[in-house]
């Protein structure tokens, strides 16, 4: 047996491969809004989906026998990750595009640093409930418009009025197919974070 | 509907349901489990292990996400988390969950923040 490349157990935490932390920022959004394809875009792996089974397998023998027949039901997450540094992973995930799947997937908003919601103009309510759903678990989010070929040029105001959302989130434009842009949107993600920490400094 | 499965076939519930040996849902260590919870492994894979638990200690050389492990391995996360909790009870693995924005009862984390910041200004 190789044991070359493995630490001793009592190593230093603070050292090599156990020092390594992650991050999660959630991609969120109406079905078709461009989630997936922000993802593939500004990842530094090939992206990867995992999912989650919803029949879940029973501890009845009786009972697997009994939904053995049924048919699986999936909840699948596309994910990439950025390497921010040597010792910190950020990690991208898409969520699923039937929102009413996210409550069945145990604390997947839970940890995450925040979430972009990713809105197509030319179909504003199918971002709706992503909003919703962002403010009802307290996620803190920056809109990123995708700029689709045919989309008309709204005013951003505009938008932010149709979706409302309060003034104090930012809304960004985008092109989610291109890396340079998708990574702004996490930039502005990421400024959001810290001027609300600021702000809660402030507060004490 | 798909059609029938034939006994033999060792993808799907029948799969999961040896792997696990009949237990479902996370509980335990394993309830903490994040999709981006880094997986290290602490040991080197041995005899007698199950297959399954070999591989991620294998593959988990490096510290490697719940979710990259679950896509590398084809299990759904929950699957993964029961196979996880063996690992970690037994001290094989260890596991970090991803930082949160703000920790409980603490400020939110600025100088995390500016990490995060200054490595996609780096992309």
């Amino acid at each position: 047996m190789d044991f070359k490349g493995f630490d001793h157990p009592d190593r230093n935490p603070a050292d090599g491969a156990a020092g390594a932390r992650s991050v999660k920022v959630m991609i969120a959004g109406g079905f078709g809004t461009g989630k997936t394809t922000m993802v593939r875009s500004v990842s530094d792996i090939k992206p990867l989906t995992t999912e989650e089974t919803l029949t879940q397998a029973s501890a009845d023998v009786d009972n697997l026998i009994g939904v053995a027949d049924k048919q699986e039901t999936t909840v699948s997450l596309d994910f990439g990750k950025i390497g921010i540094n040597d010792q910190l992973m950020l990690y991208l995930f898409g969520t699923p595009g039937q929102e009413r799947f996210w409550f069945l997937w145990n604390g997947l908003f839970k940890g995450a640093l925040g979430a972009v919601v990713l809105v197509d103009t030319r179909r504003l309510a199918s971002s709706f409930r992503a909003i919703e759903e962002m403010e009802r678990q307290d996620v803190p989010f920056v809109i990123a418009l995708n700029v689709f070929p045919d989309s008309k040029d709204h005013p951003v105001e505009e938008i932010r009025d149709a979706l409302d959302i309060s003034p104090d989130i930012p809304v960004v434009a985008c092109d989610a197919r291109d890396r340079a842009s998708s990574r702004d949107v996490l930039i502005a993600l990421i400024r959001h974070l810290k001027d609300r920490s600021a702000v809660a400094l402030e507060a004490r | 509907m798909s059609g029938p499965r034939r006994p033999t076939d060792p993808s799907g519930l029948e799969r999961y349901y040896v792997l696990t040996g009949g237990r479902s849902g996370p509980g335990g260590s394993s309830s903490s489990l994040d999709v981006a919870t880094l997986i290290t492994s602490r040991a080197a894979a041995g005899p007698g292990l199950q297959h399954e638990h070999e591989e991620i200690l294998r593959r988990c050389r490096d510290p490697l996400s719940v979710a990259e492990l679950g896509a590398h391995l084809g299990l759904p996360f929950n699957i993964l988390a029961v196979l996880l909790a063996d690992l970690l009870d037994a001290g094989r693995v260890e596991a970090r969950d991803p930082i949160p924005a703000s920790g409980a009862g603490r400020g939110p984390d600025l100088a995390l923040l500016e990490e995060v910041l200054s490595g996609l200004q780096r992309l």
